[in-house]
């Protein structure tokens, strides 16, 4: 202790004061009850109000879902059972699981076969999502799409190995013309694939489905949360890539490429996703050569893709802007042309930072995938309010079928969400 | 001092003839000539705005000339990107704010570039790095982020992530502007050790004992123009133009 005089001005500390704990007043479950619940009067007040509130709530939803019955052959018999009381009529879900799951078209027998891939889906997932897993798992990521296909559609395993030999063969060509310019490897990769799927068409006989080992299914006999989220994985994974090229594409020094991305973007954002389902249900196959019979699933795809692509654009762009001037430059001074400095330098943290905005689309997406339903197909709301609500025995059923379905829906996105914000944290490595 | 060590060569490292360079309609830079001989430590300093740093970033084309020609190391610099490219990895920079890469280790900052630029092998550019982190003393730092890092830190490692592509010239842009006064020695320690060893160095500073210490000729820029170039004790002790004497009465008046 120094032990200098109020009145004097001159002062030197002669001993640095070592660092105490807190008083215990100020820590403690009491203090934050106190602080947090009951700090005032009217806090306090606002209190017991919502805590009344999530009473009411719970007290009237909670024995209609306990006092539930989950056998019964329609709505008729599960009303005779309640006997008056107030009740869930669960037996909908467990009457109609496979219906909601994997729509009502699907063989009964190969149920195996969606669930299979579903469970795969995790293994190819996992080395995307959590970068700390060996690398050499990606492998199996990238011949995922190519078996999931094969299970879900069945018929002949040819179609998926001619689509994988396309991928290859384009990758190859790239990998050679890229050298030279990255334009020719580019288009001359994709002209490459083109091509090994052209002559490849010819060399799978129309009959190669009739005797495969895994009987065929058509796009039409998918449905239920199956269709969901088939179609959010596939166009979440496409749309990101897609997302980022056109973000660059936007930022590019040549007039054309920034020309076509900016009208592609502003169009696509501009006009109503369902307008563009319409179109690839009805308009999209004028565009493809005629008997070429693209399917109606890959044209939903791509719509919704490009949808979803356009504003993860905006997103990344946002992302992109956000960087100072100096990362740019850092990565020119030193040599980086670039491809490489956008791949090491300006994606990493671009990306990023459009974390939320990404998933937030994402998230937007996999729910936009039920208006699938509004061009006859088959997802889960389809399924709901087509043949279950259709049907003399359940007609009426409206809670617990939606319930069911928003708790689908909810489990998915708020675990995309925790994901989101654990790799927010892994990837923050700038203000620790 | 050591005198000896720092001679200047007869070999021309940089030249540049008449450039001339306009934003928009501003002329930015005019009719600069200027040759810069290898193991020459060239300081260059004036009022903000004059064109100092525009200078010094259109050597390596970080900012385009529009008149003019620019040569480095024998390669003209034009607007093909393979020889904007080789310019490039021949020339090191220092920025005012660093800029490290935030989202890299302090060692993958440094190996960056020889990895992906001149193709080293992972283990050798990682030895290379650690070399050049002890020359700038913080080796113990090497597997932390830069946020982790104090500003003076930081511009070490920078110029350590310079040296790391084996550069014959190093551009320094004002790096010590955005430094805590505790931290302006540190880094100028470095940079005056760089220069014993015959490093060619075009720095934008208002370090003026610096200068005097390392520097074999003081350029002194205003509206874009050389108005003044002499060796260090002669143009702090003899200012010939009145803008020069006007300018060194302001920064040193203090």
């Amino acid at each position: 202790m120094s032990d200098t005089q109020s009145h004097n001005v001159a002062f030197v500390r002669e001993t640095f004061l070592p660092e105490s704990a807190p008083p215990s007043t100020a820590t403690g479950p009491v203090k934050w009850i106190k602080d947090n619940l009951f700090a005032t009067w009217a806090n306090g007040l606002l209190t017991v109000a919502a805590l009344y509130l999530i009473f009411l709530v719970l007290s009237s939803t909670m024995p209609w879902i306990f006092a539930g019955i989950w056998n019964a052959e329609s709505l008729a018999a599960c009303r005779e059972v309640l006997d008056g009381v107030s009740g869930a009529c669960f037996a909908v879900l467990t009457e109609r699981w496979n219906q909601l799951l994997f729509g009502f078209t699907y063989p009964t027998d190969q149920y195996w076969r969606p669930t299979l891939a579903f469970v795969l889906l995790f293994v190819a997932m996992a080395p995307v999502l959590f970068f700390d897993l060996p690398r050499k798992l990606l492998i199996f990521t990238g011949l995922y799409p190519f078996l999931a296909f094969w299970l879900i559609w069945g018929g002949t395993i040819l179609a998926p190995l001619l689509a994988l030999a396309g991928v290859v063969v384009g990758y190859l060509v790239y990998d050679r013309l890229v050298k030279n310019s990255f334009a020719a490897g580019f288009f001359g990769g994709i002209v490459a694939a083109f091509v090994v799927w052209y002559i490849g068409g010819f060399l799978i006989s129309d009959t190669a489905n009739e005797n495969a080992m895994l009987q065929a299914v058509p796009s039409r006999d998918l449905g239920g949360f199956m269709l969901n989220m088939m179609l959010g994985i596939t166009c979440v994974s496409l749309s990101v890539p897609l997302g980022i090229a056109l973000a660059l594409g936007r930022q590019s020094n040549l007039p054309l490429i920034k020309g076509i991305c900016v009208v592609f973007i502003e169009f696509i954002r501009g006009v109503p996703l369902i307008t563009l389902l319409f179109v690839a249900n009805v308009m999209l196959a004028y565009f493809f050569p005629p008997g070429s019979g693209v399917d109606l699933f890959i044209r939903v795809v791509i719509m919704i893709t490009i949808f979803s692509a356009a504003y993860i654009a905006e997103v990344i762009r946002g992302g992109l802007a956000a960087l100072p001037k100096g990362q740019y430059e850092a990565g020119d001074s030193l040599g980086l042309d670039y491809a490489q400095s956008m791949r090491l330098i300006i994606l990493p943290q671009a990306l990023k930072i459009s974390i939320p905005g990404i998933v937030n689309i994402a998230v937007g997406l996999f729910k936009d995938t039920t208006l699938v339903s509004v061009i006859s197909m088959f997802d889960i709301v389809g399924m709901i309010r087509g043949p279950i609500l259709a049907s003399t025995d359940w007609n009426g059923v409206y809670w617990e079928l939606f319930m069911f379905a928003s708790v689908l829906f909810f489990v998915v996105c708020y675990g995309i969400s925790q994901y989101s914000q654990w790799l927010e944290r892994r990837l923050a490595t700038d203000h620790r | 001092m050591a005198e000896a060590q720092m001679q200047v060569s007869d070999e021309v490292a940089i030249s540049i003839e008449n450039m001339n360079k306009w934003y928009g309609t501003f002329h930015v830079l005019r009719d600069i000539d200027l040759t810069v001989f290898r193991g020459e430590r060239i300081v260059i300093c004036g009022p903000s705005g004059s064109g100092k740093s525009t200078l010094i970033r259109c050597i390596n084309a970080l900012e385009e000339h529009q008149e003019g020609r620019i040569t480095v190391d024998g390669t003209l610099l034009s607007s093909d990107l393979k020889n904007i490219d080789k310019i490039r990895s021949e020339v090191g920079m220092c920025f005012q704010h660093f800029n490290l890469f935030p989202h890299l280790t302090i060692l993958e900052n440094c190996t960056l570039a020889p990895i992906w630029v001149r193709k080293t092998p992972k283990k050798e550019a990682e030895e290379t790095a650690m070399h050049f982190l002890e020359k700038v003393k913080i080796p113990d730092q090497a597997l932390k982020y830069p946020g982790q890092l104090s500003g003076g830190q930081q511009q070490r490692v920078a110029i350590a992530r310079s040296l790391c592509m084996r550069p014959r010239v190093m551009l320094f842009d004002e790096p010590t502007s955005a430094l805590d006064p505790e931290m302006i020695k540190e880094v100028l320690d470095t940079m005056i050790e760089l220069a014993e060893e015959g490093m060619t160095m075009l720095c934008v500073t208002h370090e003026m004992g610096f200068a005097r210490q390392v520097a074999n000729r003081v350029i002194f820029m205003d509206q874009g123009q050389i108005v003044e170039q002499n060796e260090p004790e002669e143009f702090f002790n003899n200012p010939k133009s009145e803008r020069t004497q006007l300018f060194l009465s302001q920064i040193l008046g203090h």
